[in-house]
């Protein structure tokens, strides 16, 4: 692994390979710009003057398509030769073929008409790949740009580790502070730290020139600087023993409750909106968390519990609850949810328990649908408002404060408490022994039943807490919007929270929280915005293909708990076992 | 199902009594439909029948027929759709939820095909070959989009436990519906008008039925025969049944089972391609949309018919849309229901839940491979 | 160069026999970490009739595989007329005229008893050849011509057997590779059944045989292995190993083996 081949010669190339990447790099940009990304996300700017998240979304592509077309499987007895002027020409070459895509794409535009049926068959796309420019500028740029690009990304091969990983950090943080500028902005307003907002961002929104290569040269330095300090952390983290490890994580732990406490105070009112949005989303991936990633149960109609939920807070609470009002107090109310949704998690899950995985996914979308079918319906809206749903719930009257949709600092605290409530539960259950009767179901169900545990009792629990915890969700929700309506809870809802959970890492609780965060916080939820407001059309697209690629490369998710990563990638480390030369080639046994 | 062990149905007992109650429930809410229907139709001041829903008018005759024959032609369309999930579960063991999205494009490509035949004025002058041209085109994108859907999303997870293509499948429909989406924006479009002497109403057997479902159901039968002549007496045709029982030993008889899984996922999307194309004259509007309920309905009546059974799966689709388009009339509202016909679409998931609560294994049988079997 | 009376696997040719048809040279097979075969040689010439003895978890069944394709050796060679075909898939042996008949037969129990004969023949384009040989099936076993029209998961234990040979012989192979011929048939079919087997093996077929019935295989086999844990451990002809003492103990002894 440490003797590397010389360099290979410039000339000889995986010419197929190339080609198929290149292909792939130029239909890739041409489908981003016949969606219509590089105009629609030109609003947004980035690094002012200079580079604004439309361009952004073509940019990265030959950069990703250079370094993939260098990435060499690393095999063992493999001799790899070290990267050198050959990789860097495969990169070229792809990104110049993905950007000849985009050429030719222009050319077409301007000499065909093909407006109806592609939308963004326009003068504004064409003007864009031009760059405002004629059309001959326009076909020589992407070439030069494709092909720069290329280089670029292939060099992250090429380039000292150090070094490749010093950019790559760096670049990964100018991304992330012109992207979280809405957030950091008000975060700093809220420390009253705004000069350096000021010094950081333009006056019109985007970094400045200044601050990005200041900042890209700070970061860069630091990561050479910290080298090894990280690592030397992580190995002392790693050499402590149980008690001392336990007293660090509870201290990070509640450190971090702290900082989560105090953050609201510091934030403007667009950003708690967000917070508590955010964590809405946070409640109910942590019970479907439970559904999904402890038991293993694919429940699509998760949404329907959060309706349920919303539902019985608006005819508790309302006034203009259509059958009856009693105008309850929340906090009944609450009881009152949590014994219906129990209920109605019981009434559902029965049928369903016994179903083969996949027909239990597709019944239980079946019953989503139904709920919000008859929710919506003209024959039930003398309970429920029909189409126009219930309006004028009241806030909450927590005593000392209220909790309304206007003061989202308010709301934000209410679904922390509550959220701190599903973490718990989720916590304990999963340590408990009805969480290991759920791992022994997910293993091997038949196995689980024949070591006598009760497989339906189990599944229906976890089918009962996720509803209770969705329920939560619906009902500090319709207190927030301060009315309900059957359009708040398509199955998109259930789809999206299964992404979280998913990308997040199933049957990990750090790690849905992470996901949460990450996905509605920047990309938003079905309805609400995130700090990228203006992925908004683009939302749902990047949610299916991030679904798609999380399963095919790393179904355990970003955080993943090491048993669930050992389960799905079983093969490869078997595989990878045998390689790191476990194998004698005497004639031993094998120790696995 | 349990190879292992006895399964004690003691401690199951409570989940047992209350789904027996429910079979019993829906069992009697649908005599009771029926009956206060019949009672309606025979005598229309009926005190059964205005005990339950005082403002039913019942249906005249005519009404009837027109709702089964709309209810046939609807139903046909799911069945063709119904093939592909069929028989991707047959072969491969998980939901391809992303089939409805097959169908959409095939029934988007139809859209744009038909609107440039029809500027360029080939639509009203030579329809028949229109007809067969849009046909054709809908039968390649779909193919195209399944075998592409395969070999990207679906070969590398051949080995995963089956729940993950599944949700890979979700994330593959959730794509395709947005990429169309931003391909060809949000508006809903339209197909031309059918010519005429093809729409006009023509009169079989005392029933009166317009001729586009004329044409619906002779193309899906057309289809039918096709894909039944292909699998049955074709070697290609056996070596698919083959792969699709046993994988292993189809392998041993020298049978590339990967190409014929893609053959699969082809044959399933030119159904769905060409019920897309059906679907798109008979309703005239696509959006991105279009896809998503008619597939899910399409499985269901995949399931109903007996996954993997072929036969089944039409015949699943014809007796689901007859359902979708006589139940809420012929039994909700007699039952009190009032606007039945939003609840039209609550009609398929419920026949779902129920044929799954009476026969899980459909009502002609399942056909799984050795592998899937529970 | 040798002293064996035995003829030693490594050689290609020997003057009574002629050129191997396929061979294991020193093959090795891992599963994941797991060392499964360990240095196997193995020979089979024409016209033989040889069997694997071992118990489970022996290695036979990763044996057959390996000889058949659906598992690739870590080190060492499959030789198919003198030519390696490691990684060949299944299509180019069964081409070349290797074929299986698997364990517990597993025909294909929804398509009928022809469609089953007929795939066994779907690498083949020669549609005299194979009317010929389903005609010469047909005579091996009446009874299955009776069945034809049947799905073939109706028919009895013994009837789905003969099937499954059948099918086997569709392809007109040159070795028969055979899994636990006798598992799961009623005592009484067994004996019936390698009757059937040997007069195939008379009509001229190198027959590759896994049993656990070390008795039955050994009574109509020219040579036979014993293998253990990967191990090839006792290498001979069927009349020296039939009264092998370790092979009593173990596989002969007075027990009639499952």
């Amino acid at each position: 692994m440490n003797e590397l081949a010389p360099p290979r010669q410039i000339l000889d190339q995986d010419w197929r390979r190339i080609l198929q990447f290149g292909s792939l790099c130029a239909l890739t940009l041409v489908f981003i710009a016949l969606i219509g990304m590089p105009v629609q996300l030109d609003t947004r700017i980035l690094i002012r003057r200079h580079l604004s998240l439309g361009y952004l979304s073509l940019i990265w592509i030959p950069m990703i398509m250079g370094y993939l077309v260098s990435k060499e499987l690393v095999l063992e007895g493999i001799i790899s030769a070290k990267k050198g002027p050959r990789d860097l020409l495969a990169g070229a070459l792809t990104g110049m073929i993905g950007g000849a895509g985009l050429s030719l794409l222009a050319v077409l535009i301007n000499n065909f008409d093909l407006r109806d049926p592609l939308l963004n068959w326009s003068p504004q796309t064409l003007e864009q790949l031009n760059f405002g420019n004629g059309i001959g500028f326009g076909i020589g740029i992407w070439l030069l740009i494709g092909g720069a690009l290329g280089i670029f990304g292939s060099a992250l091969h090429v380039l000292p580790a150090l070094t490749a990983k010093a950019v790559g950090v760096a670049l990964m943080t100018v991304a992330l502070v012109s992207i979280l500028e809405t957030a950091i902005t008000d975060l700093l307003e809220g420390f009253r730290l705004t000069f350096i907002t000021d010094s950081l961002y333009a006056k019109r929104g985007g970094l400045s020139v200044v601050s990005t290569i200041v900042l890209v040269v700070f970061v860069a330095l630091v990561t050479v600087l910290a080298a090894g300090q990280g690592d030397a952390l992580r190995v002392k983290y790693d050499a402590l023993d149980a008690p001392r490890r336990k007293s660090a994580n509870l201290t990070m732990s509640f450190a971090g409750v702290i900082a989560l406490l105090l953050l609201p105070l510091f934030l403007g009112k667009i950003m708690n909106e967000l917070l508590a949005n955010v964590g809405l989303f946070v409640l109910l991936a942590l019970g479907l968390n439970i559904v999904v990633g402890l038991a293993g149960i694919l429940d699509l109609g998760y949404v329907a519990f959060f309706a349920v939920g919303g539902y019985t807070t608006a005819v508790l609470t309302s006034p203009n609850s259509p059958w009856i009002s009693p105008e309850l107090h929340f906090g009944i109310v609450i009881l009152i949810v949590i014994v219906i949704a129990a209920m109605i998690g019981l009434a559902v899950g029965a049928p369903v328990i016994r179903m083969r995985g996949d027909y239990l996914a597709i019944v239980t979308l079946g019953f989503g649908e139904i709920i919000r079918l008859l929710f919506l319906s003209d024959w039930l809206s003398p309970y429920f408002g029909g189409a126009q749903g219930i309006t004028n719930i009241p806030p909450v009257d927590l005593g000392f404060a209220e909790v309304k949709g206007s003061d989202p600092r308010s709301v934000f605290y209410l679904v922390l408490f509550f959220c701190a409530i599903a973490i718990y539960i989720s916590w304990r259950l999963q340590g408990s022994r009805l969480g290991r009767a759920w791992m022994a179901i997910r293993e091997d169900e038949k196995v689980a039943e024949a070591m006598g545990i009760n497989t339906v009792n189990a599944k229906l629990m976890a089918f009962v807490v996720g509803a209770i915890l969705a329920s939560f969700s619906g009902a500090v929700f319709a207190a927030k919007v301060g009315s309900i309506f059957p359009s708040s809870f398509l199955i998109l809802v259930s789809i999206i929270i299964l992404v979280v959970v998913i990308v997040g890492g199933m049957g990990n609780i750090t790690g849905v929280i992470v996901g949460a965060v990450v996905l509605i916080g920047v990309l938003g939820g079905p309805k609400q915005p995130g700090l990228l407001q203006e992925l908004g059309t683009f939302k749902l697209l990047i949610y299916g293909a991030l679904l798609v690629f999380m399963m095919l490369k790393r179904p355990e998710g970003l955080v993943p708990n090491a048993r669930r990563s050992h389960e799905l990638h079983q093969e490869e480390f078997l595989q990878d076992a045998w390689l790191k030369g476990i194998v004698d080639d005497d004639d031993e046994e094998v120790t696995a | 199902m349990t190879a292992v062990g006895v399964r004690s149905t003691r401690r199951v007992s409570w989940v047992d009594r209350f789904l027996t109650t429910l079979r019993i429930v829906l069992i009697a809410l649908i005599v009771v439909g029926l009956l206060a229907f019949i009672a309606q139709q025979i005598d229309n001041d009926n005190a059964f029948a205005r005990r339950r829903n005082p403002g039913a008018t019942g249906l005249t005759a005519a009404q009837v027929k027109g709702l089964f024959v709309t209810g046939v032609a609807q139903g046909a369309m799911y069945g063709l759709i119904a093939l592909g999930y069929s028989m991707v579960y047959g072969v491969l063991g998980f939901i391809n939820f992303a089939h409805g999205e097959v169908f959409m494009l095939g029934t988007m490509s139809g859209f744009i095909a038909s609107t440039k035949l029809s500027d360029a004025g080939y639509w009203e002058s030579n329809f028949i070959g229109s007809f067969l041209l849009i046909i054709l085109i809908a039968i390649l994108v779909s193919t195209a989009t399944a075998v592409v859907m395969e070999r990207v999303a679906y070969r590398p997870l051949r080995d995963s436990p089956r729940l993950i293509p599944l949700i890979t499948s979700i994330g593959v429909s959730f794509f395709i519906q947005n990429a169309v989406l931003g391909l060809f924006g949000p508006n809903s479009k339209s197909y031309p008008q059918l010519p005429e002497w093809l729409a006009k109403n023509r009169t079989i057997l005392t029933f009166d039925i317009p001729g586009t479902k004329i044409m619906v159901l002779v193309v899906a039968a057309v289809s039918m025969a096709g894909l039944w002549w292909v699998v049955e007496r074709t070697k290609t045709g056996k070596a698919m049944r083959a792969v699709a029982e046993d994988k292993e030993i189809a392998a041993l008889m020298g049978i590339n089972v990967d190409r014929t899984i893609v053959l699969t996922f082809a044959i399933g999307g030119a159904m769905a391609g060409i019920g897309g194309i059906l679907w798109g004259l008979s309703f005239r509007s696509v959006t991105h949309l279009t896809g998503f309920l008619p597939g899910i309905k399409a499985f269901t009546a995949a399931v109903v018919g007996g996954v993997g059974n072929l036969g089944g799966s039409m015949a699943g689709g014809v007796a689901l849309g007859t359902a979708e388009s006589l139940g809420p009339q012929v039994i909700l509202e007699p039952l009190g229901v009032k606007g039945v016909s939003q609840l039209r679409d609550a009609v398929a998931f419920t026949a779902l839940v129920v044929v799954l609560l009476f026969k899980p294994a459909g009502l002609f049988g399942e056909r799984l491979s050795e592998d899937d079997r529970a | 160069m040798t002293d064996s009376t035995t003829p030693t696997p490594e050689a290609d040719q020997t003057p009574d026999k002629g050129t191997a048809l396929l061979e294991f040279r020193k093959v090795n097979t891992h599963y994941g970490a797991v060392h499964i075969l360990k240095d196997v040689d193995l020979a089979i010439y024409p016209g033989e009739l040889v069997c694997l003895l071992g118990g489970n978890a022996s290695g036979k069944s990763t044996t057959l595989k390996t000889l058949l394709g659906m598992v690739t050796p870590t080190s060492g060679d499959v030789v198919l007329d003198g030519e390696i075909v490691n990684d060949k898939p299944i299509s180019y042996r069964v081409e070349r005229g290797i074929t299986m008949v698997p364990e517990n037969r597993r025909l294909f129990k929804r398509l009928s008893v022809l469609e089953n004969l007929q795939l066994g023949a779907y690498l083949r384009s020669d549609k005299d050849g194979i009317a010929a040989d389903m005609q010469h099936i047909f005579e091996l076993f009446p009874r299955v011509e009776e069945r034809l029209g049947q799905k073939a998961g109706t028919l009895s234990g013994g009837e789905q057997q003969m099937v499954a040979i059948g099918r086997a012989l569709m392809s007109r192979p040159r070795v028969l590779l055979m899994d636990e011929p006798s598992m799961g048939l009623a005592p009484a079919l067994v004996q019936v059944n390698f009757e059937l087997i040997e007069q195939i093996h008379e009509d001229g077929m190198a027959i590759f045989m896994v049993e656990q019935n070390a008795n039955m295989a050994l009574s109509i086999a020219d040579r036979g292995w014993v293998i253990q844990t990967g191990r090839v451990v006792l290498d001979d002809t069927a009349d020296v190993l039939l009264v092998h003492p370790e092979l009593r103990a173990s596989y002969l002894g007075g027990r009639d083996e499952r």
